[in-house]
Parts: C-alpha cells; structure tokens; sequence
C-alpha cells in the first residue's frame, strides 16, 4: 500500500521523500528511486489523484508555449531578432511573425525593433533543443514605450494576477497606472505620474513578498487605499475621462 | 602526543554550532549563508547563462562553475593576498566534484551556472562551509538536485578522532589529519574525501562515522534555513 508522507501545499527540498510504495506517481519536480517518490527542487506539494508535483517556490522563467513574456532585442540578424526573454537561450522572432503588415525586402530591422528596444511578445514554439519562437503578431503584442520595467520572480506572476485578474485590475484601478505582467517576470508599469508608478512598483513588489499569506487582496486592498490618497483627484479625473468617451 | 580535552572543552564528536540563512542576496538566482562556529561562507548562484570560450561548452548538459575566495580580512589577522591561488582553485574544483552528482543541468546544455562563494571569516572547514552553502544557494535558485549536500571535516588531532576541526586543532603541535568530506545525506553516498596527513585505517573509518553523522545536523540546518524562508513568509 502507497504511503502519502507530506501534507497537501506544505514546502518540500531537494532529497526530501514524499511518498513510499508504487501507488504515487512523480510528477514535475519529483522523481522515483526505488519504491520511494523524492523532490528534487524547493516547491510546494501538489497531489492530483496519483500524481505528486511540486510547484516551484524559485528559479529562474522556464520557457513555455503561448506565455506572454517582456523581452529586450538583443541583437538582430537579416531575417531576425535575438531577444533576451531572461532564460539561459535568446529566443528569435523571424521576419515573418514580426509584424501584421508586410515588410520589404531589404528594410532595415532596427525601424522595426532596435537593439535594447522592449517589447511585449508570446512565445509560439519552444523545442527541445531550446529553440525558441516567438510572435508580434496578436492582441496587445507591441514594442513598449516609456514606462518602466521591473523584475520578480517568475513563479510569482500567478499571485500578481491573481484569480482572473483579480489583484492586478485592482493595482491598476487603484493607481491608473497601466501595468503588464510578463510570464518571465517582468512587469511593466506606466503611470500618468511619476508618484502612481512609484506606488504601484511599490504594490507589485509587496506581492512578491507576501505571496504567500492567505487574504493577501485584502491586505493589498489596504495598502493602496492608503497610498492613493494623495492620487485620489486624479483618479477620478480619468474616471471622469472614461464615462465621457 | 596526547589530546586530552579540545581547545574549546566541545566533546570529540560534538559539531561547533552553525547557522544557515537563504536568499540573502537579491540580485542573485539563489544565494545562502552557512555559519559554523567561526567559519561564515556566503554563496551566490548565477545563471544558467552563456558560457564563453566557446570550447568549453558542453552540448550535452550545462558546466557548473564554482569560484571560491577567502577575502582579505578574513583570516586571523594575516592578510590573505587577494586573487586566485593555488590552493583556491583546487578548491573551486572540488567543489564542483562534490556538488554535480546531485545537479542536473541537462535541461541547460551550453550554458554555464557560477556558484560564487566568498568566506568572510575563517576558523578551518572553510571548504565544508562552501560547500554546505553552494548546496544551499542551488537549490535556492530552484535547480533540480536529487539531494543537498552536506560537508564536514573529521580529522586526528594528536591521538584522538575528532569531528569538525578549528584552526587550533588543525594547528595542533602533535600532529594533527584533517579530513574534509561532503556526503550525500539520502544515500550516505560521499562526493568529497580529501586527507592530509598521515591515518591508520581504523582511525580513518571512525573519522567517515563521526562525518556521517555530522553530516545529519548539517541537513537538519539547511532544511530549515530553506524551509524558513517560506514559512516565515507565511506568517
């Protein structure tokens, strides 16, 4: 008979054993020695009727297909571009899924994209050989101008989202900011002033913190109601500006 | 020459007290402190990244890359000339030995993953403590290892086996072995065994013990410290 020996969502290490007999399955971040199911990386212990995985509490962005990610050119040959997306491989983007309109032949690349340029893309193929494809061509892909971009940890855009947007409509509801959240962890913020980006900068980077405490909307809720005092004009002057339209 | 009580009155298998903190350092992947008595190392995990010269690439699996140093200050009060020696490479090396049976960089062929550890005091068992931190600092930065590693160094001072020796006993004017060794906790496998000096073969068996058995307080530290850094988040 399986024996489970770790609790549902508790924090497991590398060589930590999660369950014993043939009954459980090792999942993503686990695997089998012997009769025995081991973590190999620090996470959190899901089980899915046999299945154990560990979902990853670190580490760098693992590429995956359709992720919307932030990335900067890196570089740019004839046909493509090199983007630096934060894993250990550029990924490129051909000519082709540069963009929706045609390209001449022999225009220059860098009017389109320029090295150091950000942009906002999804990734369209990841092989095992750690080719990666990407595309500009989809809702919201475009090159990202002013702003800024700041970096957390990958395994924690989830929480930044929240469910269904949840957390990250009310960072941007309650700022006015626009803020993007790249798959890879960067997240891009652009204000109408330069103390809304502060704050919602200041909100992201709480979440990353406390991604792991229950009621952390509340908590976020609290945080930026006090900070947006002093926003509290101008975010009903774009209120305003919005019913107009 | 006989010993008959150590230096700092610990039994002769008793570890000098140790500490173990992770994510200390923010620009890194991973990172992790390990203290023990005297000895503090501290780690810091970049990567995977590209790895040039290309000629040492390896296109079936990633390169672990270890760079350990002693900083200037750290030593019991000569200054340690800065820079790579000798002896700094052999320990990087060593390192790097003891650390990939349990990483798998497969998933990153080509690349590079560096393990920066900087010791910023010193009392012996420095490459232990490097050691035990890289292990940290790895898994910090969420790579698939099959297990930690734990590093301790057993020795004879005199005439006894001791555990986890200091710069005294190393020193000790009778004659002392120092013995370091890392060792896989789930398996009991060892990734690391180094000796200077001269041991009977019983004697040295006993050192292998009392490091085994060392080696289970390390992991209960380094389980812990990785551990903390979630719950407490919790709270």
């Amino acid at each position: 008979m399986s024996k489970l020996l770790v609790e549902a969502k508790a924090v497991v290490i590398p060589g930590e054993i999660l369950a014993e007999g043939m009954d459980h399955l090792p999942g993503k971040g686990a695997f089998r020695e012997g009769e025995k199911v081991i973590a190999s990386r620090v996470g959190l212990v899901y089980v899915n009727g046999s299945i154990i995985n560990i979902v990853p509490l670190s580490g760098r962005y693992i590429p995956k297909k359709d992720d919307t990610v932030i990335g900067y050119v890196r570089d740019m040959t004839y046909s493509s571009w090199f983007i630096n997306i934060g894993y250990a491989y550029d990924a490129s983007l051909s000519l082709k899924d540069a963009s929706s309109s045609y390209i001449e032949r022999g225009a220059s690349l860098s009017d389109f994209f320029a090295v150091a340029d950000a942009i906002l893309t999804r990734i369209t193929n990841v092989t095992k050989d750690n080719n990666i494809d990407l595309t500009m061509v989809g809702p919201g892909l475009r090159k990202l101008k002013g702003g800024k971009i700041i970096e957390i940890t990958p395994a924690k855009v989830p929480r930044l989202v929240g469910k269904q947007g949840s957390m990250i409509s009310m960072i941007k509801d309650m700022t006015g900011c626009s803020v993007f959240a790249g798959q890879n962890g960067r997240i891009w913020i652009k204000g109408k002033t330069p103390e809304a980006e502060k704050i919602a900068t200041d909100a992201v980077f709480l979440v990353e913190e406390k991604a792991h405490i229950r009621g952390l909307t509340d908590h976020m809720k609290g945080f930026l109601e006090e900070k947006c005092k002093s926003l509290k004009v101008e975010k009903k002057v774009s209120i305003n500006k919005e019913t107009k339209k | 020459m006989k010993y008959e009580k150590r230096y700092d009155g610990r039994k002769f298998d008793e570890m000098r007290p140790m500490s173990a903190e992770v994510g200390i350092i923010k620009n890194a992947v991973g990172s992790a402190k390990f203290t023990i008595g005297k000895t503090i190392a501290v780690a810091a995990v970049y990567g995977p990244k590209d790895l040039f010269p290309k000629f040492l690439q390896n296109p079936k699996s990633g390169v672990l890359r270890c760079h350990y140093n002693m900083m200037a200050f750290s030593g019991a009060g000569d200054r340690v000339r800065p820079g790579t020696s000798r002896r700094s490479k052999e320990i990087s090396m060593v390192m790097e030995k003891s650390l990939l049976p349990v990483l798998d960089l497969q998933d990153f062929p080509k690349s590079v993953v560096d393990v920066h550890v900087e010791l910023i005091q010193t009392d012996a068992g420095t490459r232990c403590a490097a050691i035990c931190a890289a292990s940290l600092a790895l898994a910090d930065a969420g790579f698939e290892m099959k297990d930690l590693v734990c590093a301790i160094s057993a020795g004879l001072v005199g005439d006894k086996v001791v555990l986890d020796l200091d710069k005294k006993e190393e020193d000790f004017k009778g004659g002392a072995v120092d013995i370091p060794l890392a060792i896989i906790p789930r398996t009991g496998e060892v990734t690391l065994l180094q000796l200077d000096g001269e041991i009977s073969k019983e004697d040295l068996k006993r050192c292998v013990d009392f490091g085994i058995k060392g080696c289970d307080q390390i992991l209960e530290v380094q389980k812990n410290a990785l551990k903390a850094k979630y719950t407490e988040a919790k709270k």
